[in-house]
């Protein structure tokens, strides 16, 4: 109305908003090479809108998407040794480390957190492919340990996204050790009672696939995610023939049997919300963006870093109402 | 004949040498050559003193995966009675590659499982070199239940390269198998041991090895990935074995180390393929031990001593 706001408001908010103008505005799609605007294919939480190819999202994205107004509490994962083997192989494995938490920003490959989705309380752990391959070594164990007892302690249930490229091999032995650690994790809730949900996403392969990922009691995976044990690689070099097209990805996998559903990433939220509301007994879920469940502005604003209000106690069973 | 490994070339020329001189004087009444054959025998038994005193990670892998080293059937028939084998998984197929069945040890009934690699080219096809699919893990899934059921101690011996990596193995849920096993491993209210008696294969040997008490020979190896696996992986070159078997510390005596394992079983001199009766008779006499261990424990004890185990593993590092 004013020179004020038609003036002077926009040139101030045009200089800080361009301060924080990421550097590639573009990404290309893996898949079909488009080239795709960096804020379209965040809002469509990293699946090309061209294709529909699901690109990695890390777990702060993730979490971000699946709990209510983008608000979580991160779990405590109790810190492992440090590179227990003293592993070197063409660099020490703490400088690997090091780069890897440069590269991501985060401290290890696996993010544990509770909250509420669509207003039913949960614990969730996701998996970063981004550091070292998402690979399991002590601290994703602890990580999956972490989120079991929370969940067992809070009574929710766990949903848990797997990505990785199988076992951390800097650390040897102890990474192959977190098959049965992880498993000791799932029969936990399975004793509580607890549901365990697993979301497979591209890829999990290798150890991972062969403990904590297959024992969920509802297996569901994104479109395309490439989920095995052993390598399509490493399976040509033993038995010299060609695979099939689409072997071992989540479309044949299903048809093998070995998943309950292959579910695109912007339906998954609305389908964990109802799954784990029918297998809690609770009503029927609200649908739609709810807004966080404490109303607090700061930790709303800033999702991922700032440990939101979410932690509060779980609402019971009729509290399906927006607020 | 002797299978000798690269490292046992210098051993193979003098005992060689010693065969020569014995045959030749079979062939020749007069001549007295047991002093001469004595001393290089001797020799050679010095030799393979020294080269098996302080074997490389890389050298153990060689030895643990020696044609000649015994096998779980060896194994088998040697320290069981009864052997009454069980097979199959139901579902779809029986798995050579694992053999379990019912099986008196000290004459306490028990249900023994392990992998089997073969001992001829005949046998090694049959049993696919002792690497499982599906059915196998679910064979010893079966059979482990059958133990729970009727309160019977588990005996799993383990050696295996790993578990199949083929087209159907995969179909039919390679992974699921191997995650099952290893929970029915944690599962089970019975006493269960292993025995790491050659090549404990990653996932392959996890499935069987999740224990209340493991024991491994001397010069087995268990590790996360194969050696050359590892060196193609982090060092782009499978030749770098060596370095990469050096670096994952798979070892009986550095996982020892780790609390990985509970006990070492040492073997005769020159490994367990130079005197197989004697290796055999130092791994009944494990089994025993770690059988009296667990005597006495409730069902709900060895669950929990056995899921317990497993989730303080690893927490002290190297260091400790």
């Amino acid at each position: 109305m004013n020179w004020i706001t038609n003036y002077v408001r926009p040139r101030i908010n045009s200089i800080f908003s361009r301060r924080e103008t990421p550097e590639n505005l573009w990404q290309k799609c893996d898949e079909c090479g488009s080239m795709l605007f960096h804020r379209e294919l965040s809002d469509n939480l990293n699946v090309c809108t061209n294709c529909g190819h699901h690109m990695a999202i890390s777990p702060r994205a993730r979490f971000g998407a699946l709990f209510d107004g983008g608000v979580f509490a991160e779990v405590a994962v109790p810190e492992p040794v440090a590179d227990p083997l003293h592993f070197r192989d063409q660099k020490k494995y703490p400088d690997r480390m090091k780069a890897a938490q440069k590269a991501t920003g985060e401290k290890e490959a696996m993010l544990v957190a509770t909250g509420e989705m669509g207003r039913t309380p949960i614990v969730a752990a996701a998996q970063d492919f981004s550091f070292m391959g998402g690979s399991m070594g002590m601290y994703v164990g602890n990580a999956i340990i972490a989120a079991a007892q929370q969940a067992v302690k809070l009574k929710r249930p766990l949903i848990l996204f797997s990505a990785a490229g199988g076992a951390r091999m800097q650390e040897g032995i102890l990474s192959l050790m977190q098959m049965p650690r992880t498993t000791v994790a799932v029969q936990m809730l399975k004793e509580a009672g607890l549901p365990y949900i697993v979301v497979l996403t591209h890829p999990t392969t290798g150890g991972v696939t062969a403990s904590y990922a297959m024992l969920g009691d509802v297996h569901i995976a994104e479109p395309g995610a490439l989920i095995c044990f052993a390598g399509p690689r490493v399976i040509e070099q033993t038995i010299r023939e060609t695979l099939p097209d689409g072997f071992q990805r989540a479309e044949y996998l299903l048809d093998h049997g070995m998943l309950d559903r292959v579910t695109p990433r912007m339906q998954l939220r609305d389908e964990l919300i109802a799954i784990t509301r029918m297998l809690l007994g609770l009503a029927p879920p609200v649908k739609g963006d709810l807004p966080a469940p404490d109303k607090t502005e700061a930790a709303a604003a800033d999702p991922g870093k700032a440990p939101g209000p979410a932690d509060k106690p779980a609402g019971d069973a009729g509290e399906n109402t927006p607020k | 004949m002797t299978h000798y490994l690269d490292f046992e070339k210098p051993l193979a020329e003098i005992e060689g040498k010693a065969e020569e001189l014995r045959a030749l004087a079979r062939g020749n009444a007069e001549m007295d050559v047991s002093d001469a054959a004595r001393a290089l025998d001797a020799k050679a038994a010095a030799l393979l003193d020294d080269l098996y005193k302080s074997l490389t990670p890389w050298r153990k892998c060689q030895v643990a995966r020696h044609p000649e080293r015994p096998h779980c059937r060896d194994y088998i028939e040697a320290l069981f009675t009864e052997f009454t084998p069980l097979a199959g998984d139901r579902n779809f197929a029986d798995d050579h590659a694992v053999m379990g069945g019912l099986a008196r040890f000290d004459d306490r009934p028990v249900v023994v499982i392990g992998h089997e690699k073969g001992s001829d080219t005949k046998s090694r096809i049959e049993r696919n070199f002792g690497m499982a699919r599906p059915e196998g893990y679910r064979k010893a899934i079966r059979l482990m239940q059958l133990a729970d059921r009727f309160n019977l101690p588990v005996v799993t011996l383990v050696d295996t390269p790993g578990a199949y990596p083929g087209k159907g193995a995969e179909e039919r849920g390679q992974s699921e198998a191997i995650a099952r096993s290893t929970e029915t491993c944690l599962r089970i209210g019975v006493p269960l041991v292993s025995v790491i008696v050659g090549e404990g294969g990653s996932g392959g040997a996890v499935a069987f090895a999740t224990a209340n008490r493991v024991a491994m020979l001397e010069h087995a190896v268990y590790s996360v990935i194969t050696p050359e696996g590892c060196a193609s992986i982090l060092w782009k070159d499978a030749e770098k074995m060596r370095e990469a078997a050096e670096a994952m510390r798979l070892t009986a005596q550095e996982l020892k180390k780790l609390d990985v394992i509970d006990a070492i079983i040492p073997e005769p001199r020159g490994g367990a393929h130079r005197d197989p009766g004697a290796a055999i008779a130092a791994v009944g006499k494990s089994i025993a031990a770690m059988l009296k261990d667990l005597d006495g424990k409730s069902r709900a004890q060895l669950v929990k001593d056995r899921r317990a185990k497993f989730l303080d593993m690893g927490s002290k590092g190297l260091a400790a």
